[in-house]
């Protein structure tokens, strides 16, 4: 018992040594590459995802009341903001399969123009380092996560268009 | 221990290698809640001997080019209330390695898989319900081609936690093939048609230990699934059928197990349809045949019906998925009345109905059973289903924007919920109940808002024999709790500062002393990816359900503290 705690303590004190060496050089967190789904099924990986410039990546599921209310207050200024800054939003729905069936009835009912992929079994959420839902990432061209900001209330939506501004002045 | 030195090794060896040459990126959270709990014997809320409890995790993961490795340290010092009984002490409760290209992705120690829909194998996480039968041992996945996905794994199960992980008794092995031929066949794709077909084989180890029934070592189960988009429609499926498995679950019969789901739906922009049909019978799958409740599943069979938000409908009458059987269906609307039109106002109007029900499966009894040598107990086949009820839930909700800064949406709600089956209080028979909730949102200026709901929920009126009689019968009481109303009102300051009050209040139980308010108070403070959270005040009995597993979490009256935060 008493070894293996020695064994922590040394693999612990390498390891932050390590890290804060490396955030010294550099802070960026980089986006995790994941294989997901789209509502239809299709593969793709979450490093395709900046191709076409910056995206916004925000964790929902149809069963969290705070996600809907972000991605829809988003969707009336969508097109904007697609014209202002050629961001495109992914939303990561992480409904399992037991409400998964009713992602693209919601997605298309409220008539979202977002690229929706699924995370059945939480995977692209624990590499994101997800607590809880609603989530969401503002990742720039070159896959680094700038932004980040857990939980909704109205008017968070203008936090991330500040951070849009700051992007797109960089 | 040596397992142990071996993991840290080669995370070392991963990092300082390569630390040089190019920088990896560590990524993770954590989650903090701690509890002060006091005694309220008006709502039966009881101190626990420590008086203050705490759960704890941090994930650490690290990537590395190709290489990955992660860690979580967990702490139940004791668990909070109502968190499972098999999660206690202090140490690791996950590590892993892991080499991933464009062809291969490798993972050696634990990890979380799906195969399909998950009716075969699915190992995953839920911390706040208190749920984790990840996989540890070796999952390997290959890519041989745009389109194609094989996989396999081999391990053993996690059953819980003391002081570091324990593992089930079963051994866990199985593959999986999944081929997306509008992927693999470019011309499917110029078709607008989506087609995909799979499988999936999982199967267990487990020793017979028993003095008196001879019991199957190897069990497996497998099955096929597809499924098919063009254009707005959609249908896809699955069936899979699992070998002689006697278990605590079955009552130690010998009988073979199916369970099969399908959806068929259609949606364009501003309309979305969906129909779910599901049928199940002894499908229970577990790592070790002796367990019940959550411990030990290997496979996931998801309950049919919508996971509701309030509070009310969503943690005091909720349906959980029966393993051992059950016939379901559900339909699900969602249509947005288009903005600018007369009937849709300036920002649209969506309306949405859900309707979900499940039946005992109809079978047919083996009358030799228990004499014969099958062990067989009884016969069915898919969707043969009896009249007895096990669910039932109608829904409407309907939203609407009034203006830029005022929306508002008025819900009901109809839950019939048998008791006897999916037990969630002592109550024996159906329980039925409506519930009105009402609910607006206004936002004062830039990130100050006030949101507030009124739920209400009215249950079925009982005679002194249980029965069922009209509302405005005389003598006739409320069953089981009787009802309730739910004030919140949650007001967002600024960006940082949220304020949530809520009374729960059981104003219409049968038992006048018991109709007690339930007031709490929460303040939260969110920065960036960081949540803290205090919350004060009384709790009641509930059961918490995440994807139709449910967890009854007792009543309680105290504090309870919470940081969350990623990196």
């Amino acid at each position: 018992m008493k070894k293996i705690g020695l064994l922590f303590i040394a693999c612990a004190v390498v390891f932050s040594s390590f890290s804060q060496e490396k955030h010294e050089s550099n802070k960026d967190k980089k986006l995790p590459v994941v294989q997901l789904k789209t509502m239809t099924g299709e593969l793709v990986n979450t490093s395709e995802l900046t191709a076409n410039g910056p995206v916004i990546i925000s964790f929902w599921a149809t069963w969290c009341a705070p996600c809907k209310r972000e991605l829809n207050t988003i969707s009336d200024v969508y097109d904007d903001w697609k014209d202002e800054f050629g961001v495109t939003l992914v939303a990561v729905s992480i409904d399992d399969e037991k409400t998964k069936g009713q992602v693209p009835t919601y997605v298309n009912g409220r008539a979202w123009d977002y690229l929706v992929v699924m995370d059945p079994n939480s995977d692209f959420k624990r590499a994101m380092g997800v607590n809880n839902v609603p989530h969401t990432f503002l990742v720039d061209k070159d896959g680094v996560i700038v932004y980040s900001h857990n939980n909704y209330t109205p008017g968070d939506e203008d936090l991330l268009y500040q951070e849009l501004v700051k992007l797109k002045q960089k | 221990m040596r397992k142990l030195s071996i993991i840290c090794s080669l995370l070392l060896l991963s990092t300082t290698t390569y630390s040089q040459l190019e920088r990896g990126n560590f990524t993770g959270n954590l989650e903090t809640t701690f509890q002060y709990l006091n005694k309220d014997s008006l709502i039966g809320a009881t101190q626990p001997p420590s008086k203050a409890l705490l759960n704890s995790y941090m994930n650490v993961y690290y990537t590395h080019g190709n290489f990955r490795g992660g860690l979580r340290f967990e702490s139940y010092l004791p668990r909070i209330q109502g968190y499972p009984t098999n999660f206690q002490g202090t140490g690791l409760g996950m590590r892993y390695v892991g080499y991933a290209n464009h062809f291969i992705d490798a993972t050696v120690g634990n990890f979380y898989e799906q195969f399909g829909a998950g009716l075969t194998l699915r190992a995953y996480e839920d911390r706040a319900l208190g749920y984790d039968n990840m996989l540890d041992g070796v999952r390997v996945k290959l890519m041989p081609f745009r389109g194609i996905v094989v996989k396999g794994v081999y391990g053993l199960q996690r059953l819980g936690f003391n002081g570091g992980i324990t593992h089930s008794s079963g051994v866990v092995r199985g593959g999986d093939a999944e081929f997306n031929l509008s992927q693999i066949f470019p011309k499917i794709a110029e078709k607008e048609v989506d087609f995909m077909i799979g499988g999936s084989f999982v199967s267990k180890f487990q020793e017979d230990n028993d003095d008196l029934l001879i019991l199957p070592q190897n069990v497996a189960t497998y099955g096929g699934r597809m499924a098919l988009n063009y254009k707005g429609f959609t249908l896809n499926g699955e069936y899979v059928v699992k070998g002689q498995d006697p278990s605590q679950d079955n009552g130690f019969i010998y009988n073979p197990g199916f369970a099969t789901v399908i959806n068929a739906g259609y949606s364009r922009k501003g309309l979305g349809i969906l129909f779910s049909a599901k049928s199940v019978d002894n499908m229970s799958f577990r790592s070790d045949r002796t367990k019940v409740l959550q411990v030990g599943l290997i496979n996931y069979l998801p309950a049919l019906n919508k996971t509701h938000t309030y509070n009310l409908v969503a943690s005091l009458y909720p349906y959980a998925t029966q393993p051992t059987g059950e016939v379901a269906f559900q339909g699900d609307i969602v249509y947005t009345i288009p903005k600018g039109s007369k009937i849709g106002g300036k920002y649209g109007t969506t309306i949405s109905l859900n309707a979900s029900t499940a039946f005992r499966p109809k079978r047919t009894p083996n009358l030799n059973y228990p004499g014969d040598s099958t062990g067989v107990a009884y016969s069915t086949s898919p969707f043969r289903m009896s009249d007895s009820l096990y669910w039932l839930d109608i829904n409407a909700s309907i939203y609407r924007k009034f203006t830029k800064n005022f929306s508002a949406s008025l819900s009901y709600f109809h839950l019939a919920l048998n008791n006897n089956v999916a037990a969630v209080t002592k109550q024996p028979g159906v329980i039925r109940s409506n519930t009105f909730v009402f609910e607006f949102l206004y936002k004062f200026k830039k990130q100050s808002s006030l949101r507030a709901e009124l739920q209400v929920m009215l249950v079925n009126r009982i005679d002194s024999l249980n029965n069922r009689v009209p509302f405005n019968t005389k003598g006739a009481k409320p069953t089981d709790h009787g009802d309730w109303a739910t004030l919140m009102v949650e007001y967002a300051i600024n960006s940082h500062w949220m304020i949530n009050v809520m009374d729960q209040y059981n104003f219409g139980n049968p038992k006048k002393s018991s109709r007690a308010h339930h007031p709490y108070i929460t303040v939260a403070y969110v920065t960036g990816p960081t949540r803290v959270s205090v919350g004060y005040g009384r709790q009641r009995a509930g059961m918490f359900c995440v994807g139709g597993v449910c967890r009854y979490v007792p009543a309680s009256n105290g504090l309870t503290l919470s940081v969350t935060h990623s990196f």
